[in-house]
Order: structure tokens, then sequence, then C-alpha cells
């Protein structure tokens, strides 16, 4: 036990905590020590807001459980401990001709992370969440219990903790399913559109051939230029390209800037691809598997681009029925307000059920960018957004929200009543009492 | 593919360095006091691709053991050509200051028991004529100071024995490495607040590898704390007994 710093990804909230590792799996958790009220799960904190952080409480560092547990080759089943990173696996896996299932967009996250939000990826029109693919799990809870779960077995615990926030106790370990891949590489294509309604097509044409879409949209664009953008659209490649073996550049980004410097470096990327000559509307490419999955990987803790303040991100989903009207409102009012990063990201959710109580997608379309903290205009705008979403019967995402009002959580999780009762009584987080302790 | 003996194999340091080599197929005979945590690592060091892992229960202090368990790891690997020595303690300074007893225990395990160790895998080797034999030291051996002498003279005892056995068995081309890192954010700090001096085991573990592969000699790891312990190693003596470091 000891007080230690803890950030979230967005950098908003610093927080001093009482926080103790997990030393095992075989252990029971590491209360007896602490004198904190209540305590939270930490993975490797890329959430970004205040949903793996609890103020004036414990945190349980969960990394030091690192351990693969058994890869079967032949099969693609891969049980770890629930602190093993996405990167990790890959690392491990891809050699092997197996791939993720499902992968957010950024590896360093960990297994128990992915689960505790049930993350979403590049292929969720395809594949779904990153739960579905979890074919048993370790809940340990603070009273010592420990609970195997699965779609069939304690399917009501293992309903609640995936996308369960970290509440319902530790996941110790889980076993999941990975994919074939022929290879590291994949096949791209990246499409220019001008329109909102471009999109929209773009995604019905692409949805059944392609297992990855994803779109960067302009922000700034407004009136005539609203909505045009990047459309990226890929398959894992047959057979082996000639191409050379890839190789991975890091580079740290080292301190945080007074200012943010996020939308100048966003803004040339973009208009380098974006007004590139040979980039015709359609454009063919095989990249490997990590700047298309991870493009933001390549700088580690970009984060701190955003300067000392920090910032926000705002990921809504809003359903298919008044989606494009409402991502078209949200649009304009961002580029209007001018606070926003230059690009957002925009993907269409597909109809594959969520398997967790409170998990956040839902089939319609995503709206996913970045906002540098700059104070009271932000907060004014994003209720503006909050109005939009709550309107059309959407909700925002827990893994990225550090501000979204109770009532907004409440009308787009109507399952989180259901869901308190499955809370361990010695967890809590500064995101759960602040959606719910107003209620 | 090289046949790897660890001792204190699940030290986070140690694991992260035995990862490394499970990645390159290596052949790994762990030892530690504790069976339970040992399974686990083992069970990890065959899923990265170690090409055999074997694993035996020891208490570093029990002198007796050392040469069985050492006889084990030939017989199970049939043969040797690496050691890590990597167990240690982290003592609590002002509970030493009060007691003898305690002192001398900590001494023990973090200089005694690793002396006893090199002096039997010395003559294996040096028979041999090859091999290497790696060991983690620390900076805090580099000069004694009053929140850490019980540990740092213990390091400090490992370090020149080290540098001593070096010199001898170079002649027969025995490899000997003192490893010095400086924080290490593991299980041994952690409760200490980490600040930007610290390195994740991981970046240690590299280290250590690529020492072992590159001829032995002394080396800090990360690379800087060779300056920071130069400049402390400059200080006088008036001055040093009058600062806070
Ligand atoms: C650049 C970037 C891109 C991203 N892209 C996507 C994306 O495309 N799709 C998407 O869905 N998300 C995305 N995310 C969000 C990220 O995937 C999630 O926030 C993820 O949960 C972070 O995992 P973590 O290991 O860092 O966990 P943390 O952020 O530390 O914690 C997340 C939650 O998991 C809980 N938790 C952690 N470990 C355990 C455990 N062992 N047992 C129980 N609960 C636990 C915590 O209590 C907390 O509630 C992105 C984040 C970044 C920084
Ligand atoms: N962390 C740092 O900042 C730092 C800095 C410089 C040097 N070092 C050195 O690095 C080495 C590895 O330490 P670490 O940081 O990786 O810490 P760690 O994870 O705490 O490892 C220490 C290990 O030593 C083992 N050990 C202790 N006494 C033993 C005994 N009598 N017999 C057998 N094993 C024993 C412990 O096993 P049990 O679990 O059974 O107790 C533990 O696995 C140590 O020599 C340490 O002194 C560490």
């Amino acid at each position: 036990m000891s007080m230690q710093t803890f950030n979230a990804w967005g950098r908003v909230r610093r927080l001093d905590l009482e926080s103790a590792p997990l030393v095992s799996r075989f252990d029971d958790l590491p209360l007896a020590g602490m004198s904190a009220a209540t305590v939270l799960p930490f993975g490797n904190g890329r959430s970004y807001g205040d949903s793996c952080l609890n103020e004036g409480g414990g945190m349980l560092t969960c990394r030091t459980l690192n351990h693969f547990i058994h890869f079967d080759p032949y099969s693609g089943v891969l049980a770890c401990e629930a602190g093993v990173l996405l990167s990790d696996i890959l690392e491990l896996v891809v050699p092997q001709g197996w791939f993720l299932p499902v992968t957010p967009g950024t590896r360093f996250v960990t297994v128990g992370g992915a689960i505790a939000n049930d993350v979403h990826g590049k292929n969720h029109h395809v594949s779904g969440t990153f739960g579905r693919h979890v074919r048993r799990f370790e809940l340990l809870r603070s009273d010592g219990g420990r609970w195997l779960c699965a779609p069939d077995w304690n399917a009501e615990w293992y309903a609640a903790t995936i996308g369960g926030l970290g509440l319902t106790g530790v996941v110790t370990w889980a076993e999941i399913q990975l994919r074939r891949i022929p290879g590291p590489w994949i096949n791209v294509d990246t499409i220019r559109f001008g329109s909102l309604s471009e999109f929209f097509t773009l995604c019905a044409e692409s949805d059944q051939d392609y297992e990855y879409t994803v779109s960067w949209i302009d922000c700034t664009g407004a009136g005539k230029r609203l909505g045009r953008g990047l459309f990226m659209r890929g398959n894992h490649c047959e057979g082996a390209p000639d191409l050379p073996p890839y190789a991975a550049k890091a580079m740290t980004f080292p301190f945080a800037p007074p200012i943010s410097m996020v939308n100048p470096l966003t803004l040339t990327v973009f208009n380098e691809l974006y007004y590139h000559k040979s980039l015709r509307r359609l454009s063919r490419q095989i990249q490997h598997y990590q700047p298309f999955f991870y493009p933001l990987d390549g700088i580690l803790e970009w984060n701190r681009m955003y300067g000392a303040p920090g910032f926000y991100q705002y990921q809504c989903v809003a359903p298919m029925q008044g989606g494009e009207a409402a991502i078209g409102e949200m649009l304009e009012a961002i580029a209007q307000s001018g606070l926003g990063s230059f690009l957002a990201v925009l993907k269409v959710c597909g109809d594959v059920v969520s398997p967790g109580m409170l998990s956040f997608p839902m089939p319609g379309v995503s709206l996913a960018l970045d906002f540098p903290n700059c104070g009271d205009r932000l907060h004014e705008l994003f209720a503006r957004l909050d109005q939009v979403v709550a309107g059309v019967g959407g909700r925002l995402y827990p893994a990225k929200d550090g501000r979204m009002p109770a009532s907004l959580f409440q009308s787009g999780y109507p399952a989180w009543r259901d869901f308190s009762a499955f809370i361990d009584p010695r967890f809590s987080s500064s995101f759960w009492r602040r959606v719910t302790e107003l209620a | 593919m090289k046949k790897i003996l660890i001792v204190g194999a699940i030290s986070a340091i140690a694991e992260a360095t035995a990862r490394v080599w499970a990645q390159q197929g290596d052949y790994l005979f762990l030892v530690a006091r504790d069976a339970q945590k040992l399974a686990v690592l083992a069970e990890d060091l065959r899923v990265r691709g170690a090409g055999r892992v074997e694993t035996y229960v020891m208490d570093a202090n029990d002198y007796a053991a050392h040469a069985p368990m050492l006889d084990a790891a030939e017989q199970a690997l049939q043969g040797l050509d690496t050691v890590l020595i990597a167990h240690g303690v982290l003592p609590d300074q002002a509970a030493c200051e009060q007691s003898v007893e305690l002192t001398l225990r900590q001494i023990d395990t973090n200089a005694l028991s690793v002396v006893g160790l090199l002096t039997l895998l010395a003559n294996r080797f040096e028979q041999r004529k090859a091999g290497v034999i790696a060991v983690i030291s620390s900076v805090a051996g580099d000069r004694g100071r009053a929140s850490n002498y019980v540990y740092g003279s213990a390091k400090a005892l490992v370090s020149e024995f080290a540098s001593g056995l070096r010199q001898r068995l170079a002649a027969s081309g025995v490899t000997v490495v003192t490893i010095k890192p400086g924080f290490v954010d593991t299980p041994m700090t952690a409760s200490f607040k980490k600040g930007p001096l610290w390195a994740k085991p991981e970046k240690i573990a590299a280290i250590i590898a690529k020492a072992c592969d590159s001829g032995g000699g002394a080396v800090y790891a990360p690379w800087f704390w060779f300056y920071i312990m130069a400049i402390i190693k400059l200080i006088p003596e008036f001055v040093f007994g009058k600062i806070k470091i």
C-alpha cells in the first residue's frame, strides 16, 4: 500500500490515491492494509476521463497480473491474466497467424480494461464488441469469492462484468477466442467523400465486403464543406505481399507544452492526405496492421500534446433512425464553436448484440473527437451536443467521458439500476458516483 | 538456444529478463521460494516460446541447498551456459539500525548468499572454460548513504566480489556481468513514489540480456546512472556528511 499519482488519458485531473498492486491471481484482494473505504481496479489508464479513477478512494493496480496462461495455436484460444496488454498478445500471436478478434484504436490497453469497457473497433459491424469473444473469465470479489463467468455459467455476472466499468470486482484472468489471419498486412482503400450522405452510402456499400471500416471527418468545414472526409476500409491481406518487413518506429512525446499542439498536427496530416495530388477519389495500398489500427501508438504519450490543462474526448452513438441528422447538427455546432480538434472519427456500428448490461455500442453511428480543455465555453458546447444525443435516443461512452450529466447517463443506459445490484460493496469510481449519486 | 539458470526468478526484473530469453526459445531453469508463483511464471514462459522450463524451490539463504540446486539445473537442462542471480530484499533501514540480527540477516540475503552461489558457479564454469555469470547489484552499492546503507553495503560487497571474479575468470573465457540498476518500478519499491528517474523492469531486462550477450563488465541500468553515481562518488566526505541524498 502506498500513495501514487493517477492520471486518466485526458490528463484533466491528477489524483494522489492510495494504491496496492495485485501480486498473484491466486491471492485475495489486498484490502487488509488499505484505509480507503472503496477501491477500483486500474488497468493501463487509457480511459480518458474519470471512469478509471476513484477520487478519495483506493486503486488496485492490475498491470502486475501479466502472465499468459495457455495458448493453443490450432484453435486460437488464449488464456491470460487480466493485466496483459493487447500489444503483448499481438506480439505473441501475429507471427503464429492469429489476431485480436476486436481491437480499440490503441494496443496499450489491458485485457481487464478491454472487458470492463467492452471495447469496440473498426470491425464492430462484423464482430461486435470485445466481450463477445471472451469465452470465460474469473471475477474476484472483495469478500474473497471467486466466480467463473461464461455466457452459460454465472451468465448474469458475465453480463454485468463485461462493460461493468470495473465495479463488479476484479477480473483476474480471461480466455479469449482469437481470429485467424494470413499475415500482418491489411489491404486498405482510402476514399475521399464530400458529405455526410456520401459517407453513409460508402458504409452501406462497404460493410458487407470489408471487415474494417472507419472515417475521419473534417470538423472545421461548415455549410457546404460540412462532412468532407476520408473513408478507410480494409481486409486482412491474403498471401504474403512483396514488401520489406515492417520496422516499427516509436517516439515519445517528451513533455506537456503549456498549450495544445494537436490541431496544427492533425491538420497537417489530414491536409496532406486529403489534398495529396496523387490521391484520387479512391486509393489502394497495403499497410502493416500497426499503422492501420494504431496510427497514434507511434507517438507514445501523445496525450501530452494537449498541454497542461489536458483534454476531453466526446464520443456518442446515435441510433440509425435520426442518426444522420443528429451527426450533421453536432458537426455544425462543433464547427461554429471552433473548439474541437480538427478531425473527428465516424463509424457505423452494426447490429451484433453487445453482451454487457452497460456496453456502449448500439446499432447506429458513432462520432468521437477531442477537445482541448478550455473551460466554460467548452462545457456549453458539450451541453448542446448532449441535447442532440438525448433527443435522438443516443448515449455517450463512459470510457471517454469525464463530464456527462447524470441524466444523460441514466437515459442512455436504462439498465444501470439493475446493474447496481452487481457492484461489489467495496468498489466504486469517481465516474459512478458522478452519474448516479445525484439520482 | 541458451541454457539459463535464474535464481530469484520471480523478481520482477528477472521475470522480464526471462521473457526476453523465452522469446528466443532458450531453456530456462527457474529458482525461487514460492512454488505457486514459479508455476505461474513457467506457464507464461512456455507460452512465450521457451524451449524448456523447469522450476526449483529454494531459499537462497539455505547454503546447503546451493550445490544440489546447481546439480539439478545442469542435469535438467543438460548443461548450463548462463546464470542470472537476481534475488534480493530492500531492508527497512530504520529497523535494521535497532537490530543486529536483522541487519545481519539482510546482509546474508543480499550479499553472502550471492557470494556462496558465485563461488560454486565460478569453479564449475572455470573448469568448462565458458559461460556467462550475471548478477544484479545496485547503484546503491556505489556509496553508502544514511537512508539505506545496510542494503548499499551488501550490494557493494556483491559488486566488488563480482569485479574480482571477473578478473579471475577472464583467463578462462568466462564472462561476469554486474548489473547496477537505479530506481526500478517493481514490488520491491511498491511503496515509493515514482518519478522521472524510474525505469520499468522491461527496460532493465533488455539491458541485462544484451550485456549477457556482449561480453560482461559492470553495466549501469539505464546508462545515465553512471553519471549520477560518478557525481555522488566525487562528493568529498566532509560535504557528504552534511547533506541528505
Ligand atoms: C488512443 C486511444 C484510442 C482508443 N480507441 C478506442 C476504440 O477504438 N474503441 C474503444 O472501445 N475504446 C477505445 N479507447 C478506450 C480504451 O480502449 C478503453 O478506455 C480501455 O478500457 C482502456 O483500458 P485500460 O487497460 O487502459 O484500462 P483503464 O483505463 O485503466 O481502466 C478502464 C476500466 O477497466 C477497469 N479495469 C481495469 N482492469 C480491470 C480488471 N482486471 N478487472 C476489472 N476491471 C478492470 C477499470 O476499473 C476501469 O473501469 C481508446 C483509448 C485511447 C487512448
Ligand atoms: N527495484 C529496484 O529499484 C532495484 C534497484 C537496484 C537493484 N535492484 C535489485 O534487483 C534485484 C531484483 O529485484 P526486483 O526489483 O525485481 O524486486 P522483487 O520483484 O521484489 O524481487 C526480489 C526477489 O528476491 C526474492 N528473494 C528475497 N529473498 C530471497 C531468498 N532468501 N531466497 C530466494 N529468493 C529471495 C524474492 O522472492 P519472494 O517473493 O519469495 O520474497 C523476490 O522474488 C534485487 O537483487 C534487487 O536488489 C532492484
